[in-house]
C-alpha cells in the first residue's frame, strides 16, 4: 500500500470520530498553555491500556463510554454470572445470557458494536492478579458493589508506588450507586486521599443485636434475620444456604412469617425477605448512567488533558450525588489522613476507643461494624504479644483463651496493636484509648 | 389451619426482572411507566436523546417513538452506541430504534423519519405522546409550537442540550404539578406529637412507667422511650406552669434529667432506651407545625375554590386545610421507628399511633366526601388515595410548571419574575448561570445561522471556524447578560461584572470548541439525569427539578435554577 492510500484510509478511519477530534485537536479556555493539541494525544489516547474492574451495572456503562471515547485497548475483571434481576440495567446482556459470565458478554457485545475496541476478559477476581499484571494498566477505572474489593484494590495500587518510577503511580477512578445516590472519585496512590482515607464515609449500617432477634422482634426485619441467623442455623444447619435456590428463600419467609404472627408483627413479604437475606440495593439504569460517565468523563481528561480532571493534587477529587429530590451534587476534596493505614508515610496508628471492661471477642466483634475499621477476620497482636489469631489452626488454639478476657486486663491505656485481615495485604495499627 | 403458613406466592418473571427498582417506585410507579409513551425529536448528533431512551427503555416504559429525519454518518458510528457499521446511509431513527428496542422485548419502538418541519405542522402531530423530549438544536417556530402544546394539553416537555464538556435541560411542568409520595429521608418523616399527645397515648406512658423506682432492671430497661419522654414531659410541665422546654436551654435542662434518671447500676452499667430517649430530646420535642410550603399549599387558588372538575389532589388538599384549621396539625401519619422495646409493648405503642392516624384519615375523607357533594362531583376519590395523602401531609410539594426560554432571532430574553434571583446566583462564585446564557447565546447563534446553501438546516457554532464563532456567541451572550442585569434593575461592583463577563467568556469558548459535536460520556451522563427526571415526572415520585439543570463537565458540577 503507498503511504497515500495508507493516509487515506487513516483519515476515514478519523471520521468516525469527528466530534471527539475536535476536542483532541483544539485548546480551550482551561487547557494548559503547555498543552499539545492533535496528533500526539489522539496517538496516547489510543496507545492507553485500561483496566476497568467490574462488568455490571456499572462496568457495563463504563466499557461503552471507554469505546466511545477513543480508548482502544481495555481489559475487563468480573468473576460474576448474569442474573435475571440484571437485565434491568446491565443492558449490555439479554436474556438469552443468563448464566454466562459478565466480562466475557460485556466485552465481545461492545468489540462488535464499537469497530476497532480491543477488550480482555478475565472472569474472576482481581486477588487472583499480582502487582506485574496491575503495573501494565494506565489507569483503572472500577464499578464494584463490594467495599472489600475497592480497599483491597487501593492498597494494592498505593503499595505499587515506587518514587523514581512514575509510571508505578496508576490512577483508580472509583464509581458507587445506591438508587438514586452515588459518588464518583478520583484517587492518585500516595498523592491524594485514597479509598481507606475515605472509608467512613461509607458506614456499614448497624447489625440488629442477636438478643433483639432471639427475644424481642419488633421490626418484619427481624423476624427475617432470626429465620436467616438462626432458625436455619437449629433446623438445616446440614444444607449450605444458598441465597438463590428460592425454596431455600421460601423456607426462610415461611418461618419468618410464623414468627411475625407470634409477635404480632405486620409487613413480612417474600421480596423482603429476599432483600434482607442477600442484602438487595435498589439499583437503577439512570444512576448508574450518570456515575459510571461521570468516572470515564475524568478518565477521558486525565488521559487527554483536554481539560481539568478531579483528583489534581490540591483540587477537588470527589463527586457526590443525589438524585431522588431534584438534581444535587457537592464535589470537594477529600483530605488525606495522617493515620491512614493505607496511604501515610509515617504509618501513624489510628486512635480507637474502646470500653476497656468489654472483652477481647466483643472489641473484635465489633471492628466489623465500626467505620474506621470494618473488619470482618481480625487478628490482632500487642506490642508484646500475639492476642488472637484467626489462623493457622495451631496459632488459633493458643490464644483462643484471651477472647473472653477483658481488654483492660490484655493492653494498657494508649498501647498500639497492629490488626490484620486476610481480605487485605497489609497491617492497620490502632491506638486503643479506654473511655 | 391457623398454623399453616398461606401458600407462597413467588415472584413473577417480571417482579425478577424489575426486582432492583420496584424496591424504589413500587408496583404503582411501574405501571405508570408501562403507560407511558414518550416522543424524542432527535437532532444534532443525537446520542443524549439515545441515551435517554436507553435508561427508559430498560426499566420499562410503555412506548417510544423516535423522530430523526438524519441518515447515519461515519461521525455517528464514533459517539453513539445504537448504530452500527452497515447503518450507514440508512435512517438514524430506524436502525438506533431497532437497536434500542433489544434492550427490553416489553417494550415497544417506532419511528418517523419525517423531517421536523413537516412533521411538526400536523395537526394533531403530537396527540399520543404522554411525555416529549426534544434536543437541541432545534427551530425557534418549533420549539415555540411544542412548548404551547405543553400548555395546552399539558404534556411535560423536555429541551436539552448537550455539547463537549457541557450540557443542559430544561422541563416545562404543567401548572400545578403535585407530588404525594415524595419519598422524604426517614430521619425527617418521624412524627411523634410528643407535645401535642392525645389521650390514648399518655395513657399508654403512664402504664408502662407507673411504679418506675421499684421496677427491676430489665424493665425499666425496656420501657419504650417515647413512654420515658412523655413521663418526665408530664413531671416537667408540673414545674414549669403547664408549659414543656421551650427554647433550647430548656431543652438541653430537660435533656439532663432524663439522662440522669437512667440507671447505671445495672449489669450493662448504662440503659440503651434512656440513650435513646435522650438523643431524641432536641429533635423531638418541637411543636408539630407543618412547613410553610404545606402551609402555602392551602392557600393557593386551587385549594380554596373546590369545583366540579377540580383534580383529586385540590379536593384532598382541601379536606386537609380544614383539618389543619381545626387542630392546628396535619394528620398524624402513624409509623413509629424501631425503638429498645419488648415485642409486645412495641406492638401497642404501634397501635396507639396507627388507630390515631385511622381516626384523623376518617376525619379526612369525611370532608373529602362532603366536598365532593357540594362540588357536585360525579365520582368518588378512592380512599387509598385520601390515605395516602394523609399519611404524607407533612411531605407534599407542588411544583408550579412554567415555559422554559425560547430563543427568538429578533427578540431579547425576558427572565420576568426570575430576572432578580438569577441576578443574584450570577453573582456567587461558582455559579453555572454564566454557562445557561452561553447556551443561550449559543441558541440564538443557530437560530440566525443557517447553513451554507441549505436553507431550513441550522448551522451551529464552531463547525469550522472557532474562533469567529466564539466571538460571535460571546457578543450575543454579553448582552444577555447586560440585558438580565438591566431587567432585575440590579447595580453591580465593577468588579463583580468583570468576573462574570470573563465567566460568560470562558464558558462560550469551552461551549463553541465542540462544534455542536457530542462527547459520549456527557451525553451518557446527562442522558442518565434527564432520564432519572423523566421517571420522576411519569411515576408522580420523588421531586423532579425545577426546572433547569445545567451540567459542567470541566468541573464536574450540577446546579439547578428556575427560570
Ligand atoms: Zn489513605
Amino acid at each position: 500500500m503507498s503511504n497515500e492510500a495508507a493516509n487515506i484510509s487513516g483519515e476515514s478511519q478519523r471520521a468516525r470520530w469527528k466530534y471527539l477530534d475536535r476536542i483532541l485537536s483544539r485548546p480551550g479556555p482551561f487547557t494548559d498553555p503547555d498543552w499539545e493539541p492533535g496528533e500526539p494525544v489522539i496517538e496516547s489516547l489510543s496507545r492507553s491500556k485500561i483496566l476497568v474492574i467490574g462488568a455490571g451495572g456499572l462496568g457495563c456503562e463504563i466499557l461503552k463510554n471507554l469505546a466511545l471515547s477513543g480508548f482502544k485497548d481495555l481489559h475487563v475483571i468480573d468473576m460474576d454470572t448474569i442474573d435475571v434481576s440484571n437485565l434491568n440495567r446491565q443492558f449490555l446482556f439479554r436474556h438469552a445470557d443468563v448464566g454466562k459470565h459478565k466480562a466475557e458478554v460485556a466485552a465481545r457485545f461492545v468489540e462488535k458494536r464499537v469497530k476497532g475496541v480491543k477488550i480482555t476478559p478475565y472472569c474472576g477476581k482481581i486477588q487472583d492478579k499480582d502487582e506485574e499484571y496491575y503495573m501494565q494498566f494506565a489507569m483503572i477505572v472500577c464499578g464494584l458493589d463490594s467495599i472489600e474489593a475497592r480497599r483491597w484494590i487501593n492498597a494494592t495500587l498505593v503499595g505499587m508506588v515506587d518514587m523514581q518510577n512514575p509510571d508505578s503511580l496508576k490512577p483508580l477512578i472509583d464509581g458507587g450507586t445506591e438508587g438514586f445516590k452515588g459518588q464518583a472519585r478520583v484517587i492518585f496512590p500516595t498523592m491524594t486521599s485514597c479509598i481507606e482515607c475515605q472509608l467512613d464515609m461509607h458506614a456499614p449500617r448497624a447489625a440488629v443485636p442477636l438478643c433483639t432477634l432471639a427475644t424481642i422482634p419488633r421490626q418484619p426485619q427481624h423476624c427475617i434475620e432470626w429465620a436467616h441467623i438462626i432458625a436455619w442455623e437449629e433446623e438445616r444447619k446440614d444444607i449450605t444456604l444458598d441465597n438463590d435456590d428460592p425454596e431455600h428463600i421460601t423456607w426462610l419467609y415461611q418461618k419468618a412469617l410464623k414468627r411475625a404472627q407470634e409477635f404480632d408483627i405486620s409487613g413480612v413479604t417474600y421480596s423482603m425477605t429476599q432483600g434482607v437475606v442477600k442484602n438487595i440495593i435498589p439499583a437503577i439504569a439512570s444512576t448508574n448512567a450518570i456515575v459510571a460517565a461521570s468516572c470515564c468523563n475524568e478518565a477521558f481528561k486525565i488521559a487527554t488533558n483536554t481539560n481539568p480532571f478531579l483528583g489534581f493534587p490540591e483540587t477537588d477529587n470527589y463527586m457526590m450525588y443525589t438524585g431522588d429530590e431534584s438534581v444535587y451534587t457537592y464535589t470537594f476534596q477529600h483530605m488525606k489522613k495522617p493515620d491512614c493505614p493505607v496511604c501515610s508515610e509515617e504509618n501513624l496508628a489510628r486512635p480507637l476507643q474502646v470500653d476497656s471492661r468489654s472483652s477481647l471477642q466483643e472489641f473484635l466483634e465489633g471492628l466489623a461494624e465500626r467505620p474506621e475499621a470494618q473488619l470482618k477476620k481480625p487478628s490482632i497482636r500487642s506490642e508484646e504479644k500475639s492476642l488472637y489469631y484467626q489462623f493457622p489452626p495451631d496459632l488459633e488454639e493458643q490464644t483462643r483463651g484471651n477472647l473472653s478476657k477483658k481488654l483492660a486486663d490484655l493492653v494498657s491505656n494508649g498501647e498500639e496493636v497492629a490488626i490484620t485481615d486476610p481480605a487485605f495485604p497489609l497491617q492497620f495499627k490502632y491506638k486503643l484509648i479506654f473511655q | 389451619m391457623a398454623d399453616l403458613p398461606p401458600p407462597v406466592q413467588g415472584p413473577t418473571a417480571k417482579e425478577k426482572k424489575y426486582d432492583r427498582q420496584l424496591r424504589l417506585w413500587g408496583a404503582t410507579g411501574q405501571q405508570a411507566l408501562e403507560n407511558s409513551h414518550i416522543l424524542l425529536m432527535n437532532s444534532g448528533p443525537g446520542v443524549t436523546g439515545l441515551e435517554t431512551l436507553k435508561n427508559l427503555v430498560l426499566p420499562g416504559i410503555g412506548q417510544f417513538t423516535i423522530q430523526d429525519s438524519a441518515v447515519v454518518s461515519e461521525a455517528d458510528l464514533g459517539v453513539s452506541f445504537f448504530l452500527e457499521e452497515e447503518h450507514v446511509g440508512g435512517f438514524r431513527a430506524e436502525h438506533s430504534c431497532n437497536l434500542l428496542k433489544e434492550l427490553n422485548p416489553d417494550v415497544e419502538g417506532h419511528y418517523i423519519t419525517e423531517p421536523i418541519e413537516t412533521f411538526a405542522t400536523q395537526p394533531d402531530a403530537f396527540k399520543p405522546y404522554t411525555l416529549i423530549l426534544v434536543t437541541a438544536p432545534v427551530r425557534p417556530e418549533i420549539l415555540a409550537k411544542l412548548s404551547a402544546h405543553a400548555d395546552a394539553s399539558l404534556v411535560p416537555l423536555f429541551y436539552i442540550h448537550s455539547v463537549g464538556f457541557y450540557s443542559h435541560f430544561s422541563i416545562h411542568l404543567p401548572p400545578a404539578y403535585p407530588i404525594v409520595d415524595t419519598h422524604p429521608s426517614p430521619e425527617t418523616t418521624t412524627d411523634l406529637r410528643l407535645l401535642k399527645p392525645w389521650p390514648e397515648l399518655l395513657q399508654f406512658a403512664e402504664e408502662k412507667t407507673s411504679n418506675l423506682d421499684a421496677m427491676a432492671h430489665d424493665d425499666h430497661g425496656h420501657i419504650p422511650y417515647i413512654a420515658i419522654l412523655l413521663y418526665y414531659l408530664e413531671q416537667w410541665k408540673k414545674e414549669h406552669g403547664g408549659n414543656p422546654p421551650q427554647n433550647y436551654k430548656e431543652k438541653t435542662a430537660f435533656r439532663d434529667i432524663v439522662t440522669k434518671a437512667a440507671r447505671t447500676n445495672n449489669p450493662e452499667g448504662g440503659e440503651e432506651n434512656f440513650d435513646e430517649a435522650v438523643g431524641a430530646v432536641l429533635k423531638s420535642l418541637n411543636p408539630p407545625e407543618p412547613s410553610s410550603s404545606v402551609k402555602d399549599l392551602f392557600k393557593e387558588k386551587e385549594c380554596v375554590v373546590i369545583k366540579q372538575d377540580s383534580p383529586s389532589f385540590w379536593v384532598i388538599a382541601h379536606a386537609i386545610g380544614l383539618f389543619y384549621t381545626k387542630y392546628g396539625v396535619l394528620p398524624v401519619p402513624g409509623s413509629v421507628p424501631d425503638m429498645k422495646a419488648r415485642s409486645a409493648d412495641y406492638v401497642q405503642l404501634q397501635n396507639v399511633y396507627k388507630s390515631k392516624a385511622r381516626k384523623d384519615f376518617a376525619e379526612v375523607l369525611e370532608s373529602v366526601r362532603f366536598v365532593e357533594r357540594t362540588a357536585n362531583r360525579s365520582t368518588q376519590i378512592e380512599e387509598k388515595d385520601v390515605e395516602a395523602f394523609c399519611k404524607n401531609a407533612a411531605h407534599i410539594k407542588l411544583v408550579r410548571g412554567r415555559p422554559f426560554h425560547v430563543v427568538q432571532p429578533n427578540e431579547s430574553i425576558k427572565w420576568a419574575d426570575r430576572a432578580k434571583a438569577i441576578v443574584q446566583n450570577l453573582t456567587f462564585p461558582d455559579s453555572l448561570v454564566p454557562l445557561y446564557i452561553a447556551f443561550l447565546a449559543w441558541d440564538k447563534f443557530a437560530a440566525t445561522h443557517d447553513q451554507d446553501g441549505l436553507v431550513g438546516a441550522q448551522q451551529v457554532p464552531g463547525e469550522t471556524d472557532a474562533e469567529t464563532d466564539a466571538g460571535k456567541v460571546t457578543g450575543i451572550a454579553l448582552k444577555i447578560t447586560d440585558d438580565l442585569i438591566k431587567e432585575a434593575v440590579a447595580t453591580l461592583e465593577e468588579d463583580e461584572l468583570e468576573t462574570i463577563k470573563s465567566q460568560v467568556r470562558e464558558f462560550v469558548e469551552e461551549l463553541v470548541r465542540a462544534g455542536g459535536g457530542e462527547l459520549h460520556n456527557i451525553a451518557a451522563l446527562t442522558g442518565g439525569l434527564v432520564s432519572q427526571e423523566v421517571i420522576k415526572v411519569i411515576t408522580e415520585q420523588y421531586v423532579p427539578v425545577d426546572n433547569t439543570c445545567i451540567f459542567d463537565g470541566v468541573k464536574s458540577k450540577t446546579a439547578v435554577i428556575r427560570v
